[in-house]
């Protein structure tokens, strides 16, 4: 179902202002809540450039799954606590907790976001003790230094200690009976730069352990991930440098054989010009006198050279949009469903992140 | 500092709301044309333009009379191709377009840090030592993967140059761009960290064998190898055991290095800008770096913010903006200046937030002298989008 999706118009046009004018580009697609593009996720991995915004797309993409009761996990592994500070609660520790209420699906009823902040040496523990049962001998590796060793020498060795964690959580059944089982697992992941090496754990581990135990998990690790289950979505801007390394990024998770899902483009700027006035801005042919009796009519005093001000802002807002366009086409090239997130002047705070999250199962991401 | 710029006498008088920040201007002239200026280090969280503010500076420097190397991490291919450095061989390349008036040069490389590591590897011990620590698969996954690596050889290799430039004059400012770290600490702790993951218990406990057998005899170790060989086997364990045998020489002379990097680094000559966006993220990050800087007694000569959005002419605020734009709406539904007035509303808070960011900033460290550069229109892939940046930055 790779529907190509627009954004919708630029901030929250209230009932008494209709909408601003758009480019007719694409046909809005609207779904019903349980039909989105990704019914058979259950992992959902998000990675990007640095800069565009992959954790806050994360955040809101956790926020939008978790409706009509379903429970979320969101994951970090890079031991930035980004999530607490997106969700405004206390720094995170080796523990699933539930930080917030997921977006309210047609009939009201939400579900629930838990998060969960991986670091590889509570994971290393973890599973020693998980799979050896090794209590005592787990503390002594960690007094001697082997737990840092191995979690700083070997990065394949990391990795696989942090995607095990994930794996964990997604694949969760019944036997261990009190932990939750979840609808999905969103994981904030290291940048598109490093994603297909990171998620490409038994590749990485090849050279350093070729069998033995720490590879069979590796492997394991690997057939969820490159299953139907998992998706990667790369978050990028509309920018030259971000968007190649968005399409190099896609070609090296081909390449890897990992499943590559959408691309976010985040931060779009507002789009309050149609297509001609855009190029009159361009131009500088705007009509300065309809202006000037416009903001008379609205009762704006023309102070300080505002029209020479709006002329020029509109000039400078038309040469990005051209770039954006021109980045927006390459986007459009890549052949996988994309989605748009407008840039949110003030910031994203908690409740921007609800907006965001709206404005993604609007287009049919969750 | 003095100042050499007096030629270029200007104004640095700004308008709107980025005047009102209480932190103090960066003069960035003033420090390219500063003959003490032997180093400068960018430092900042990712996408923050690090790369590009490096080659803009190191370009303005060159064209201000300064002999000047720039070391890139990873530009951007056509910024790579245009400086003439898209091949990796680790040595510093002339760029070609530089402006000679000054009677300044610029030299560009970027880095490859495994060379650079293999380089370390072979300079140190004897071929026969080297080959096998260079095969070992311990040394490959070290070498390019090793979290702080890259930071480690950014540093390794910013010695090697100084100390060759030193040697034959052969510059006299290096400015280096530092790699994209998860973490701030990551750049500064690589040497530190590097050296004492070496000199570490475990390592010591794997050489151990190779050394006595009365050490195998302890409780302690017989049960930390039966716990390796159960969790990763037995073959990992006996390479680990082979890579740490043979590194074990270079220790001392890795330790030896990464202080005088640390010297380096702390000498008058250095001056590190750190590198943001007007983002939480990027501001959080950079005032971090301040902190460690500061820490660590390392020279710190400033803060670049990066992308900040043009401020908009006029004094109209965005909530006149907003009312005036919903009241023509409603006359007009397509009203051309009612999508200018939500633009320009749009404009003002961003730029309004921004500035509210670094005040923020500015209030928790006001001894940081800044520079804002606001946002180019596209990206930077020539010496002329390079020179445009340089002028932004010295405040033109």
């Amino acid at each position: 179902m790779a529907v190509r999706h627009t954004m919708p118009p630029h901030g929250v046009a209230g009932p008494d202002m209709p909408g601003p004018r758009q480019e007719a580009r694409h046909t809005l697609h609207y779904v019903s809540e349980q039909k989105h593009d990704w019914p058979r996720v259950r992992l959902h991995v998000v990675t990007g450039k640095g800069g565009t915004g992959k954790s806050t797309v994360a955040a809101a993409l956790a926020l939008a799954l978790a409706s009509h009761g379903k429970n979320v996990l969101l994951c970090e592994v890079e031991g930035r606590q980004g999530i607490a500070r997106m969700f405004d609660v206390d720094p995170l520790p080796y523990e699933e907790r539930r930080i917030a209420t997921g977006l309210p699906g047609p009939d009201g009823s939400p579900g629930h976001v838990h998060a969960l902040h991986i670091d590889p040496e509570s994971a290393l523990l973890e599973y020693l003790s998980m799979y050896y049962k090794l209590g005592r001998a787990g503390r002594a590796l960690d007094r001697f230094g082997v737990v840092e060793f191995a979690t700083t020498i070997a990065p394949g060795v990391r990795d696989v200690l942090l995607t095990g964690k994930v794996f964990e959580a997604v694949q969760r059944n019944s036997r261990n009976k009190k932990a939750i089982r979840y609808d999905a697992v969103v994981l904030d992941a290291p940048p598109t730069g490093r994603i297909a090496q990171f998620l490409n754990v038994n590749n990485e581990l090849a050279g350093l352990a070729r069998m033995g135990p720490i590879k069979s998990q590796a492997d394991t690790v690997m057939t969820l991930f490159r299953s139907p289950r998992t998706a990667v979505h790369l978050t990028t801007v509309l920018e030259e440098m971000p968007v190649q390394e968005t399409t190099d990024g896609i070609a090296e998770l081909h390449r890897a054989n990992l499943p590559v899902g959408g691309v976010v483009v985040n931060l779009v700027r507002p789009r309050d010009l149609d297509a001609s006035d855009l190029e009159a801005a361009r131009e500088g042919s705007l009509d300065r006198a309809a202006i000037r009796s416009d903001l008379k009519e609205a009762r704006v005093e023309d102070d300080n050279g505002l029209v020479d001000g709006l002329v020029e802002e509109a000039r400078d807002h038309a040469e990005r949009r051209a770039l954006e366009d021109d980045q927006r086409a390459l986007v459009g090239e890549l052949d996988v469903p994309t989605y748009e997130l407008p840039r949110l002047a003030g910031g994203v705070d908690l409740g921007g992140l609800y907006e965001l999250a709206a404005v993604l199962r609007e287009q049919g991401m969750a | 500092m003095s100042s050499a710029a007096s030629s270029h006498a200007r104004s640095r008088s700004r308008v709107g709301p980025l005047a009102e920040s209480p932190a103090s201007s960066l003069d960035i002239d003033a420090l390219l044309d500063d003959p003490h200026t032997g180093i400068i280090v960018c430092c900042g969280s990712g996408g923050v333009g690090k790369t590009t503010t490096s080659a803009a500076l190191a370009l303005r420097a060159a064209e201000r009379g300064r002999k000047v190397v720039v070391l890139t991490i990873d530009p951007a291919r056509r910024l790579a191709q245009s400086m003439g450095i898209e091949a990796l061989d680790n040595t510093p390349r002339p760029v070609v377009g530089v402006h000679p008036a000054g009677g300044g040069s610029l030299d560009a490389m970027m880095l490859d840090m495994k060379r650079t590591f293999d380089e370390v590897v072979e300079s140190q011990a004897t071929p026969e030592k080297a080959r096998q620590i260079l095969e070992n698969p311990f040394y490959v996954a070290l070498s390019s993967s090793f979290a702080g690596t890259q930071e480690y050889m950014a540093m390794e290799k910013l010695g090697q140059i100084h100390h060759d430039a030193q040697r034959d004059g052969s510059y006299d400012l290096i400015v280096v761009d530092t790699p994209p770290s998860r973490s701030a600490l990551d750049f500064l702790d690589a040497p530190e960290r590097l050296s004492s993951f070496l000199d570490g218990r475990f390592i010591r406990l794997l050489l151990a064998p190779a050394k006595g057998p009365a050490r195998m005899m302890s409780a302690g170790f017989g049960l930390i190898t039966n716990a390796l060989t159960k969790i990763l086997g037995a073959q990992v364990l006996r390479d680990m055991q082979t890579f740490v045998a043979a590194f074990d020489t270079l220790f001392g002379g890795f330790r030896q290095r990464a202080q005088k990097t640390f010297e380096l680094l702390q000498a008058d000559g250095t001056a590190f800008l750190v590198v943001a966006a007007p983002e939480p993220d990027a501001l959080r990050e950079a005032a971090y770096f301040v902190e460690r800087l500061s820490e660590d007694d390392m020279p710190l000569a400033g803060l670049i913010v990066n992308r900040a959005s043009p401020v908009p002419l006029g004094s109209l605020s965005a909530d006149e903006a907003m009312a005036a734009a919903t009241r023509l709406r409603k006359l007009d539904p397509e009203s051309l200046t009612a999508g200018l007035l939500r633009l320009h509303a749009d404009q003002s808070r961003m730029v309004d937030r921004e500035a509210r960011l670094r005040e923020r900033f500015a209030a928790a460290h006001p001894e940081v002298p800044t520079a804002v550069v606001p946002a180019l229109a596209g990206d930077v892939h020539d010496l002329d989008g390079l020179r445009r940046v340089g002028e932004l930055l010295a405040g033109e």
